[in-house]
């Protein structure tokens, strides 16, 4: 079976350097990746290859040296910088490896905290905060300073932060990385059941094989490009290269 | 957004704490010395500014505080009182002789002779008795802090018999007169009886009290006075502040006084720059966290004033409540009367305060404002 899904990212021939002259280093040489709306998809490869230099790069977080990215069919580069603050304010949802949790907020605070940057009211804020830390199973915990959450529990808060805005694109950096395995597929879980939406498009960076049957599809990166592109079930997409399929 | 910084300061109770009291106890201190400086140079004054009566003080033209005299002439009176837009001058004697109590007790003191008819220069602030009574013979009116220094451990008690170089001398009257400069007692008695205590001289008039007449500017006459007599005139507010200004110039106080000024300024800045700067360095990641998620430079300059200004506010407001609880203390002993928290000081200190504060939140800014927001992916 196959499905017309749209592209939520789209990178052409992406490069970024660091330093300048001898000193000068290629993370991104020419990278052409695609992720699609309503699905999880997988940027897997060895340790230095990338893959966190890219998805800062897609983030805004950090500019390209040379290339496109596209957000939903918006040239990233074409943003001014205040352009790209707000539309990553409103479109984008982060989660990351070491939760980045404030540790004098609470559970519910810092997963407001989005609605906070946003100008939301702070109950309103609070009160959509709740809603999405309860669908979570953090409902014991709302008001539970980081230092007193486990591994999990802190990772769920930091979901509930990326969630609760309800951005178009959730980027994951190694989400499992410091949890044991069944605390990862908790969290895995979660995360293919609540960020995973047909208007939406989920990056996860992951070493972590164990997790990799979550994914719609996996772009295996080496050496600052995308080496291999595999979908779970093959799809009507744009061109993507060394597409192959995955069971 | 104000919520969150102001969670992120207090979240670490003793880096809060730390910075809280840093800025409390260097208001303090800052508080403290400056009035302190400020009440002890008021002291100088403390004679002049006690005679209400008289608004121009004329004197030896190379008289430049009030304990340096040099007796003017009893015809200088005269001459004065002959300058046109005075409506009265009176004589006024300043002598140190020597004070006795009966057992024995001694301490050089302040002798103020007042004008025989009038009683010009009269402490007015009476504790115990009258002024009135200077009439009577070899009557004196001591200050509260002279009678305990002289009668220590007594109660204020009139009729009390002291000699004075050796004359005889009935207190009459306990008056709250100004601290000096120096810790003397200070006699109020009549000019005719002063000079007897002291010992007569050749000429023995201090200075002269000039009142000018209703409409005329004392400044002016002051002027009048010194082209017609060529004798030195001040008002009352300018002799002081030649006094404050001489012992400014000619002693070690305000060196002595301005370091410990400059020490608390210092350590202020640095020790509450510098906590501040590493609050705001060991959050860059928390700060880098928000950056990503989209909260622009601004907002972040926002956060950081914000917390920088709370503990500011804070830490000024305990310290103020210190310096004020300490002047309210010392300000009823006898020996540190009259040295009071001085708006001036206070104002003086707020503003040091808020220039600690944008220092330090100048420094932690720069390092929020360059960070990369990439950070956050760094493990």
């Amino acid at each position: 079976m196959s499905a017309k899904l749209i592209p939520a990212v789209q990178c052409r021939d992406l490069r970024k350097d660091f330093g300048v002259g001898a000193t000068q280093v290629q993370v991104l040489r020419g990278v052409n990746f695609d992720a699609l709306q309503g699905q999880l998809t997988f940027l897997v490869g060895p340790s230095g290859c990338g893959k966190t230099t890219l998805i800062s790069v897609i983030a805004g977080l950090l500019d390209s040296s040379a290339g496109e990215v596209e957000l939903f069919n918006q040239k990233v580069e074409k943003f001014s910088a205040s352009e790209r603050i707000l539309f990553r304010r409103k479109n984008l949802g982060f989660v990351y490896q070491q939760y980045n949790l404030l540790p004098a907020l609470t559970a519910v605070e810092n997963a407001a905290v989005p609605l906070l940057a946003a100008g939301v009211r702070r109950r309103e804020a609070v009160d959509q905060a709740k809603a999405v830390l309860v669908k979570l199973g953090m409902e014991e915990r709302l008001d539970t300073l980081p230092s007193k959450l486990s591994g999990g529990q802190q990772q769920r808060v930091a979901l509930a932060r990326a969630l609760v805005h309800e951005p178009r694109l959730i980027l994951c950096d190694e989400p499992t990385a410091a949890l044991d395995h069944a605390t990862g597929e908790a969290v895995m879980d979660l995360l293919a059941g609540n960020a995973v939406h047909p208007d939406r498009a989920v990056i996860v960076v992951t070493h972590d094989t164990r997790v990799f049957h979550y994914a719609d599809a996996i772009a295996r990166m080496d050496d600052g490009r995308i080496a291999k592109t595999e979908l779970r079930q093959p799809l009507e997409t744009p061109e993507l290269d060394s597409v192959t399929a995955f069971a | 957004m104000n919520f969150v910084a102001f969670k992120m300061l207090t979240g670490d109770k003793a880096k809060y704490l730390g910075l809280v009291f840093t800025i409390a106890f260097c208001t303090f201190l800052l508080q403290n010395q400056t009035s302190i400086f400020a009440g002890i140079l008021k002291r100088t004054g403390s004679q002049i500014a006690d005679v209400t009566d008289a608004e121009v003080w004329v004197m030896d033209p190379k008289t430049e505080y009030f304990e340096q005299t040099k007796a003017l002439k009893d015809t200088d009176l005269t001459r004065v009182r002959g300058v046109d837009g005075v409506q009265w001058a009176v004589k006024l004697f300043k002598g140190s002789p020597v004070a006795r109590t009966l057992d024995g007790k001694f301490a050089v003191s302040f002798c103020l002779g007042l004008d025989d008819a009038t009683l010009t220069g009269a402490p007015r602030k009476m504790l115990l008795g009258s002024w009135e009574r200077l009439r009577e013979p070899d009557a004196v009116v001591i200050d509260q802090a002279g009678y305990v220094l002289l009668f220590p451990g007594e109660p204020l008690q009139l009729d009390r018999t002291v000699e004075l170089n050796d004359h005889k001398a009935t207190i009459v009257g306990i008056s709250d007169a100004s601290a000096p400069f120096v810790s003397w007692p200070v006699m109020h008695t009549r000019y005719s009886q002063a000079v007897n205590f002291v010992g007569r001289e050749r000429t023995q008039l201090s200075y002269v009290l000039v009142r000018p007449q209703p409409g005329v500017d004392a400044n002016e006459l002051c002027r009048r006075i010194e082209a017609q007599t060529g004798l030195r005139a001040r008002t009352s507010n300018q002799f002081r502040w030649d006094c404050v200004l001489y012992y400014l110039k000619n002693t070690g106080i305000p060196v002595n006084f301005g370091i410990t000024i400059a020490i608390a300024l210092i350590v202020g800045i640095v020790v509450a720059g510098q906590t501040f700067y590493l609050f705001t360095v060991e959050n860059l990641k928390q700060f880098g966290a928000i950056k990503a998620i989209g909260v622009t430079n601004g907002r972040l300059i926002g956060m950081i004033l914000l917390q920088a200004f709370t503990v500011g506010l804070i830490g000024f407001s305990i310290g103020t409540g210190m310096a004020g609880e300490f002047f309210n203390f010392f300000g009823q002993k006898v020996a540190t009367r009259g040295i009071i928290l001085m708006w001036q000081s206070v104002a003086l200190t707020c503003a040091c305060m808020v220039l600690v504060m944008v220092l330090a939140s100048i420094l932690s800014l720069r390092r929020v404002l360059v960070l990369e927001p990439a950070i956050v992916f760094r493990g």
